[in-house]
């Protein structure tokens, strides 16, 4: 009798937690209704970690620990905007001297101590701490109170919060596999494009909820259209997931194993895709060729491109690789900025795996993001693809806040092209042999 | 303790450029090579980035530990006017005005002979303005540069006469950096 009440009881907890995560989470998601849930979560989250900051603030001024002074993430150098003319030359243009050499080494050691690249490719270090373990620095003993809420934080976040997103993932991933191949069944027609852009945005939004993510849309109004080419800047795998929950893409991307691979390749069977191996994509004649096919036909949907070509960490967007620019026809910038206190959606490849990153992910408070969609743009006559280029990144950066480089996103990985080591030189080169100083004429 | 005696840096300043010297050291052995500086794209297109590099390194050494990368960086600290009366006995500071003009010196001398050798300008020459000079007009420059310079007449910059010729030039300022406390 006891065990059977016990089963019963058991059962019915489970029952109970299905319906409400059904009715919770499960229908909202697909309807992409909101229930307000989400949104209330993550006020409260905020109110706490105002309170975190406070009090260590208040722990700094009483206990003075020196591990706290780094907290503040300030530069470690201020370096002085001055050009290389201004510096080498002065007054005396056309005259080479010992000291010259002084101008470039000031530059290289500021260099050593602090570069303006290589921290683009780590998480960006937050100005107050957010409660997870991840950006601890020893701060939660700087008092009891605050001792407490992280641990309390932990277990919220790792025994209720995690279970059920990864419970969401599973469900997403299924129905996503389920959904396509149901679809796939279907004649080709009109009747089947609807219904896989239905399956395609209800699968992303299930899958933006299930790894916590609340995201605010902007400017709908400027959605991308069929035949055009949406471009934005990069930070994660979850940028395509949030683009794809509000509406239909074809991916330009290259080829994952695993995981990431196997969602790809479920998407693969109902829509349009273009996917290559990263050596591939040296061929850049194939893959314009394959996208300006692409949009040609107004029919199809517009093609996502991230030009950048690699995960940045958000603070700024690096140089717009010029592809993408070239072909032609409308070009749809988002801007997609991540609010990173509540959890960091950059995926550093080089130092996690995708399945590391995702629990990363799935255990932060949050994902908060901000998506607007930016007015079209298209190229100019007589504007060239680098310069229309670096306008969208310019209006891409304006409206996400974020600062624009124009450093190689490729630099994660490989090392600086040698040209533009010579245009250093070139430059100083015009500054020392001032024309009629040094005799023999134009040389530079 | 004793680097901030030897650098003159504040406890948090050794703290900050310690977490960049981790940052960099992909190896995680804790100490640098030649490699780990290359990686810095800005150092990379400087055109004496070599140079710059291996000034980090103690002679014929691949490798330079935190202390190392400490001292280098040391002599383009400020110099501080509280600094300039204090401790007369002691040895100099290594952002002293003397052994700035030292560090600019050594990126000149190749073979580390205490002399600039015509060679030796002509090659670091080479360095800063790539392949936008023709090899006559940069040996011009060079002779130029040395017969304004030499003084005692061996064809070579020694020490010496490379900071008489620099006595008029703010070194101070074009061979400081801001670092923030």
């Amino acid at each position: 009798m006891e065990e059977n009440r016990e089963g019963y009881g058991f059962v019915k907890i489970l029952s109970i937690w299905i319906i409400l995560f059904v009715v919770l989470a499960l229908l909202p998601s697909i309807f992409r209704v909101s229930l307000g849930i989400s949104h209330l979560y993550v006020k409260i989250i905020i109110k706490v970690l105002e309170w975190a900051t406070l009090q260590i603030e208040e722990g700094v001024k009483k206990q003075k620990v020196l591990a706290l002074e780094n907290l503040i993430s300030t530069g470690i150098i201020q370096r002085e905007e001055t050009s290389m003319e201004k510096e080498i030359a002065g007054h005396r243009r056309g005259h080479f001297s010992l000291a010259d050499a002084m101008y470039f080494s000031k530059k290289g050691c500021e260099a050593v101590a602090e570069d303006e690249v290589t921290w683009r490719f780590y998480s960006e270090e937050l100005v107050s701490w957010n409660l997870l373990s991840r950006t601890n620095a020893n701060l939660h003993n700087v008092s009891w109170q605050l001792t407490i809420v992280w641990v309390f934080g932990i277990l919220i976040r790792y025994c209720l919060l995690l279970p059920f997103r990864v419970c969401l993932t599973l469900f997403s991933i299924l129905l996503l596999v389920f959904a396509t191949t149901v679809v796939r069944q279907f004649p080709n027609g009109r009747v089947k494009c609807w219904l896989s852009n239905q399956v395609q945005m209800m699968c992303a939004a299930l899958g933006v909820r299930s790894l916590g993510g609340l995201v605010h849309f902007h400017n709908r109004e400027n959605r991308p259209q069929g035949g055009g080419i949406c471009v934005a800047n990069h930070t994660s795998p979850l940028d395509v997931l949030i683009l794809a929950s509000d509406g239909c893409y074809s991916l330009v991307s290259q080829t994952h194993g695993g995981l990431l691979g196997l969602v790809l390749r479920s998407c693969m069977q109902t829509t349009q895709h273009v996917l290559f191996e990263r050596s591939e994509l040296k061929d850049r004649h194939l893959v314009r060729k394959k996208i300006r096919e692409h949009i040609a036909d107004k029919a199809k949907l517009p093609v996502l491109i991230f030009p950048e070509g690699t995960c940045i960490n958000n603070t700024s967007v690096m140089m717009f690789k010029k592809g993408s620019f070239e072909v032609g026809g409308t070009i749809y910038p988002v801007a997609i900025k991540y609010d990173p206190c509540f959890g960091d959606a950059f995926w550093n490849s080089t130092k996690h795996s995708f399945v590391t990153f995702v629990f990363n992910v799935m255990t932060s408070w949050a994902i908060v993001c901000n998506v607007w969609y930016l007015p079209p743009m298209v190229k100019e006559e007589g504007e060239d693809a680098v310069h229309f280029a670096n306008r969208v990144k310019a209006v891409i950066a304006a409206r996400g806040g974020m600062s624009v480089l124009p450093w190689d996103g490729g630099l994660k990985r490989k090392k600086v092209k040698e040209s533009f080591k010579e245009e250093q030189q070139k430059k100083y080169c015009q500054i020392v042999t001032e024309n009629g100083s040094m005799g023999n004429g134009s040389v530079c | 303790g004793e680097i901030k005696k030897e650098t003159g840096f504040s406890h948090s300043q050794i703290t900050r450029l310690y977490s960049r010297f981790t940052s960099l050291d992909k190896g995680e052995n804790g100490t640098l090579s030649r490699e780990d500086f290359q990686r810095i794209p800005e150092l990379a297109i400087n055109p004496l980035g070599d140079r710059i590099i291996n000034a980090f390194f103690p002679e014929g050494e691949d490798q330079v530990n935190f202390r190392g990368f400490m001292r280098t960086l040391a002599h383009f600290r400020p110099i501080e006017d509280n600094e300039k009366s204090k401790d007369q006995n002691g040895p100099e500071p290594l952002n002293s005005r003397s052994n700035k003009l030292h560090f600019a010196f050594r990126l000149y001398d190749l073979d580390k002979d205490d002399k600039i050798s015509r060679d030796e300008l002509l090659q670091v020459l080479r360095m800063m303005v790539g392949v936008n000079i023709s090899d006559e007009q940069l040996g011009s420059i060079a002779d130029r540069t040395i017969q304004e310079a030499d003084q005692d007449g061996d064809s070579a910059i020694s020490f010496a006469e490379f900071v008489k010729v620099l006595e008029k030039v703010d070194v101070e300022q074009k061979m400081s950096i801001r670092f923030l406390h």
